[in-house]
Order: C-alpha cells, then structure tokens, then sequence
C-alpha cells in the first residue's frame, strides 16, 4: 500500500507541474519554477510562526503569496530598473530565500523546519502523513493536495486554453486581440506557485524544477503542437516518476532525485532520438540525403 | 565590550580574521566576474553550475573514500564544467531556449546529485557527514586551508580579468562581431566558463549552493548603476562584493546562530536597493524628481499659454484674467491651474492683481515665453501637416505635447524648412518674436 501512495503521490505531482510547465517552457519563464520554489521560503516559516503548526494550509497559502511576490517584483524590476528579466529574477529569489534562511535561524528554537526536508522533499514519508476527517481516515494528506492542485491545474488549463496559447507565442497577438494578458499571466504564474508549493513539501524544492522543466521540454522536442506536447509532457512526466521509482527501489537511493534523473534521461532520448529535431536522426536524415543524391546523379 | 570591540576593529580573533578574508575575496572574485555574466544575458548559469557541482563533489567522495578536500575541489570543477558544456551543447543543437536548458541542467544535475548521496547514506559511510555544509555553506567553519584556496581562486580570477581586459569587454558586448574581426569567441567563452567554475567551487563553502548564485548577478546589478563603464563597474561590484562579505561575516559574528552566507545576499541585496533608488541618472528616486520637474513645467506652460489664448481672442492686452476666465478657457483641474499660476508668478511671468475683479496680466517677459511656445505648437503643426500630409484635425494633440520639448536649435530648423511662415493650419498667427527687443 505504500508504494502505491507514494507512486499516486508522484504521479499527481509530475502531471500538475507538467501541465503547467509547458507553458512556461514555451514562454521562456522556465526558471521561474525555480525563483518560485526558492522564494516561498519566508513564506512557509512566516505560515509557520504565525500558526505554530504545520498544518499545511496556511502554509500554501503564505507560500503561495510569497510565489506571487516573487513574480510581481521580478517583472516590476525587469521594466522599473531595466534589469535583464533573468539577472532580476536571480536578484529576487535569492534575496527571499536569503531571508528565508535567516529567518529559519532567527527562530531556531521554535521553527521545526528542516531545511534539508525543504530542498530535497522526502516522498517516502508521504504514506504516513495522513489526513484524518470527522475521524474518518481519509488516505495521505499529499495525495489530496495535490489532487485538488491538478484539478485546478486542469480546469485553468481547459477553460482559457485559446488564451493561454496566444500568449504563449504571440504576445502581441494577445494583445491586440484584447485578451486579458494580466489575468492569464497571473493565472498561469498563480497555477505555477501553488502547484510548485504542492509538490516539493513531497519531492524538494529543486526536484520539482525537474518535473516542471524536463517532461515539457521532452515534449517540445516530439511535437510542434501544443495540445499533443501539453498530453506527451504530462505521459512524459509520470513516465518518468514510475521509471524513477522504480530506479530507486532497485538501488535504494533517493527516490525524487531518481525521479529528476529519470526526466533527464528521457530528454536525453528524445534529443538524440526525435523523428523531428533529434541530434542522431537528424545526422541519419542527413547522410540519407547525400546517398539519395549520389544514386540520383549515378 | 571593549574586548569585543577589539576584536572588531584589530582582527584579534584569528576565526573572524579568516572568515573576513574568505568572504571579502569570495565578494572580489564573485561581483567582477557576475559582471559579465550579467552582460553576456547569462546571470542564471551561475545557479545552474553552483548546483551541478553536488554529483561531482559526491562521486569524488566515493572514489576517494573521504574528506579529501582536493578531490572534492577536483570533482565539483569536472561536474561543473561538464554542466557548462550540456547546457550549451543543447543549446546549439536544439530548439530548446536558454533558460529552458539552464533550468533542466539544474535540476537533473542536482537529482542526480541527490541519488548519490542518498546512495554514500545508505552505504553507512560515517565520513559523509560535511557535505551538507558543502550544500548550505558554513564560513564561520573555514579553515586556514579554505582561504587559501578561495585566495588563489580570487587571484587568477583578477589577474585573467585584467590580461583579458579586452578579449572580454568584445565578446560581452558583441559576440558576432568579435568573431566577425577574428577574436578567439570560443576560447574566451571558454576562458569566462573556467573563471565560474572556479569561483563557484570556492564560494560554495561560504555562502551554500543556493546563494552563489546572487553573489555573482547582485553586485554586478548593483554596479550597472552607478556607470556605462565596464571596467568601473567591475571594481564597483568588486567592492559591493567585498562589503557585503564583510557586513555578512560582522554579523554572524556579532549575533551568534546567524549565518554568514545569507546575511552577505540581505546586504548585497540592500546596496542593491539603494543603488536601484539613489544612483544618479539611472535610479528611481533621480527619475522621480525628472518626471515631477517636467510635469512642473508642462502646467506652467499650459497656463501661460491659454493667458496667451485669452489675450489672442480680444486683443486686449491689460485686461486682467481671472481664475474662472481661465479655467473656462482651458479644461484643467483648479488646483493645476492654481499651481501653474504660482509658478509663472515666481518666474515673473505674470503679475498678479489683487482689484476687483482680481486676476492675472502676463508680463513682457510672460508674453515672450508664451509666444514661443504659441509659436513652437503652431510650426510643429504646419510641419506635420505640409511636410507629413497628416490632416489638420489630427495634429493638435500631437503639437500639445511637442511644445513643451522643441529645442531653440530645432525651432530655427522648422521655421527656415517651412520658410518662415505666418500662418498656421488653422489659419491662426504663428506669433514671431516682437521685433520691439530686437531693436532695443
């Protein structure tokens, strides 16, 4: 039963940053999962003081806010200061997480936060924190976030699919057509805090850059639409969490940084191996051409 | 106290001493070198490689079995250039953006990283213990042995800036045309890669995986500005970078249990702060009072004009014009038409009786003024409609903002291209200068 806990909680979890994901690979934003993940640290220890629990809620929600924090200060430095949007980002996430750090160590005594737990995440304890409602045992408490995080996920991702794709290339267009691009931006920024927020209390804030980055990038590798990449980076994605699993079961080693790897290695694949763009069949594709040319000549 | 004091300013305690040291070359070599990082548009890859290092730090270990710090030193170089040369080997040869390759490089670099520590864990290894602080950085632990190594680091750094001042300054502002006259690109990239490497693998151990990266994008964002210069931005990042690396280490050591490596970002980040609102030309609050100074004159010049329009419709020059008069004439808000008059009054433009009905006269110099800026709006818009054909209902708004921006120079300009005309679009008076001063 514990397997199957853990592999549903990393299933939920590599669809909801995967459907997300492919929009901020195909924006160019993708190492705003990273800023994110870095950056809701003072958030979740501000959740924490204030509470005194860990329960998990007012932690998403300080995370969440501090995710937004994270996103407005970077684009507002981008155009106030005329800054490179990467060099602002770099600028803000740090800082917060800075301040995060210096936080956890303000409070030492009274925060019981791991920081080793928030950075890598520790999937293998999901089946054990569990959700009890109305005395009634409910199954882990992961597995329902998360759930609810790829619902909502699913829901923004259907319902203003036409949006989010003209902004995903053509701000411009978005622009022109009157599609509200703050709205979308934040949506998509809004879906991204909290499904990065969801997933690394259970696979670490720098694994969950894996399953948000990789499994799209793969993706955009095997296809030029965007419907059939959204699908193949999620298929991707929980491919690879079940890979990665069962990589760790075998070696026993970590089972999110086996995850991490396992993205990687299917976008080594696919970079080597795509009928469309890969380093290998392109090469083939080429040598092919060349002998088609010497039999035609011949 | 006194003690404690002392050992402040006279670098008593031998810990601090080294710590200050490790820190303030960390600062040195991190803030020139974010410099043109930041100016090649590559501020992330810092990130990437600080957390690329941790595979390469954990298979040195198992190979050698222990601590040995030059093996780990050696392991985290290999891994982290190895990660430079994924993300650009993807980069070439896919469709795959920057940051996207950056971002994956990272994380599975840093997974992997991960799966071999969980694997030195499970083996029982009790040596393993340390590496944590390879991860998270501890630079009140440094050792005598650490500075010497973040001392030499420092040092080639420096000393590679300043042999390939030039090679550097080409390939950061304009890559394609230092290939284009027959610079080395390649080797100089590879050259700025070493460099990173390097200084990463060394302030690792001070400031933690996480925060390398901001001590190479923020001094250097910092530094952008206070110049246009690059090499007086590489010695101001420097210095940010040093000072944030003595504030950081002062404060650990002064309130023990804080950590020197985050409390060096918080105070680069604040030098940051204060550049971003205080430095002249390019900062907030220097904008700020250029945006405020313009609107000052805008309305100035709006209710001087419409004193002018009021006198243009009845000809009567010492007619006294009342606020409400005025207002009428111009739809503006009372309180900036009341700003603007108080303006105008300070500069002499207007004189203002206090009679019945009480109200404003402009001056002779007013006049002048207000003339030339009748005149600027007017030739601007014969300008627009001779020159450009754009039809006369649609130039005025064009020429409301244009008069408050049209330099004497260019004011000369347009009235010789449109031969000095009289009349404009509207067929109003474009009002020349009285000949009256000229004479005088």
């Amino acid at each position: 039963m514990t397997d199957f806990w853990i592999l549903l909680t990393a299933i939920l979890a590599a669809s909801a940053c995967a459907l997300v994901g492919s929009f901020l690979v195909l924006r160019k934003q993708a190492m705003l999962s990273d800023a994110i993940s870095h950056a809701v640290l003072p958030g979740i220890v501000i959740a924490f003081l204030l509470t005194s629990s860990r329960n998990t809620f007012p932690m998403l929600i300080g995370a969440g806010a501090f995710g937004l924090l994270t996103v407005y200060l970077t684009d507002k430095l981008h155009s106030q200061g005329r800054i490179m949007h990467d060099s602002s980002m770099g600028i803000v996430f740090t800082t917060l997480f800075a301040i995060g750090v210096i936080l956890i160590s303000l409070f030492a005594t009274s925060v019981d936060l791991d920081l080793d737990c928030v950075l890598y995440g520790e999937i293998a304890y999901v089946p054990w924190d569990t959700w009890t409602f109305r005395g009634l045992e409910m199954g882990p408490r992961p597995v329902w976030i998360l759930g609810f995080v790829l619902l909502i996920n699913l829901v923004f991702v259907i319902t203003s699919f036409k949006e989010l794709q003209i902004y995903s290339f053509d701000k411009e267009l978005a622009l022109s057509m009157g599609i509200p691009l703050g709205l979308i931006h934040y949506g998509l920024m809004g879906t991204v805090s909290f499904s990065t927020i969801a997933a690394f209390e259970s696979v670490g804030a720098i694994l969950v850059v894996a399953l948000i980055i990789v499994p799209p990038a793969t993706a955009y590798l095997l296809t030029t639409d965007l419907r059939k990449m959204i699908v193949l980076s999620v298929i991707i994605g929980i491919l690879s969490a079940i890979t990665g699993y069962l990589m760790a079961f075998g070696l026993n080693v970590s089972i999110s940084g086996s995850m991490a790897v396992m993205t990687g290695v299917f976008f080594a694949l696919a970079f080597l191996f795509s009928p469309l763009d890969g380093v290998i069949s392109r090469k083939f594709r080429k040598t092919l051409t060349i002998e088609d040319k010497q039999t035609a000549a011949s | 106290m006194s003690e404690f004091f002392a050992d402040i300013l006279f670098l008593q305690n031998p810990t601090l001493r080294w710590v200050l040291a490790g820190t303030i070359l960390l600062g040195f070599s991190a803030g020139t070198l974010g410099c043109f990082a930041i100016l090649r548009n590559r501020a992330l890859v810092g990130d990437a490689v600080a957390h690329a290092i941790l595979p390469g730090v954990c298979l040195a270990f198992i190979i050698a079995g222990n601590k040995d710090p030059l093996m780990l030193l050696a392991g985290s170089i290999v891994s982290g250039w190895v990660s430079i040369m994924v993300m650009d080997f993807i980069i070439r040869n896919s469709k795959i953006s920057a940051d996207t390759a950056i971002g994956m490089v990272l994380s599975v670099f840093f997974g992997l990283g991960v799966v071999l520590l969980s694997w030195i864990q499970a083996s029982g290894n009790v040596n393993q213990s340390g590496l944590d602080a390879f991860l998270f950085g501890s630079a009140a632990s440094m050792l005598p042995e650490d500075i010497m190594v973040f001392g030499g680091v420092s040092f080639l750094v420096l000393v590679a800036i300043f042999l390939f001042y030039k090679e550097l300054k080409i390939v950061s502002f304009d890559p394609s045309y230092a290939r284009a006259i027959g610079y080395p690109v390649k080797r100089v990239e590879l050259l700025i890669g070493i460099l990173l490497v390097l200084t990463i693998t060394a302030g690792i151990q001070a400031v933690g995986v996480v925060l390398m990266a901001s001590m190479l994008i923020i001094p250097a964002a910092a530094a952008r500005y206070w110049t246009d210069s690059l090499s007086v931005m590489l010695v101001i990042a420097a210095f940010v970078g040093a000072i944030s690396g003595i504030s950081g280490s002062l404060i650990s050591y002064t309130a023990p249990g804080m950590p020197t490596g985050p409390w060096m970002v918080v105070s680069a980040a604040l030098i940051f702060g204060l550049s971003f609102l205080l430095a002249p030309g390019r900062g907030e609050f220097q904008r700020w009072m250029q945006r405020l100074s313009y609107h000052k004159k805008v309305t100035m010049e709006n209710v001087l004009k419409t004193l002018y329009h009021l006198e243009e419709s009845d000809k009567k020059m010492h007619r006294v014009r009342t606020l409400r008069e005025i207002a009428k004439k111009r739809r503006m808000e009372l309180t900036e038409i009341t700003k603007g008059l108080r303006l105008l009054k300070r500069k002499g433009w207007i004189e203002h009786l206090k009679g019945t009905p009480s109200g404003y006269l402009l001056t002779e110099n007013g006049r002048e003024e207000a003339r030339r800026i009748v005149r600027i709006h007017r030739l601007w818009e014969l300008y627009l409609t001779e020159r450009l054909e754009i039809a006369g209902d649609h130039v005025h708004d064009d020429a409301e903002s244009m008069e408050h921006l049209i330099t004497p120079e260019i004011e000369a300009q347009l009235a010789t291209i449109l031969g000095e005309p009289t009349l404009d679009p509207h067929f109003e008076e474009i009002p020349y200068p009285s000949p009256k001063k000229e004479q005088l």
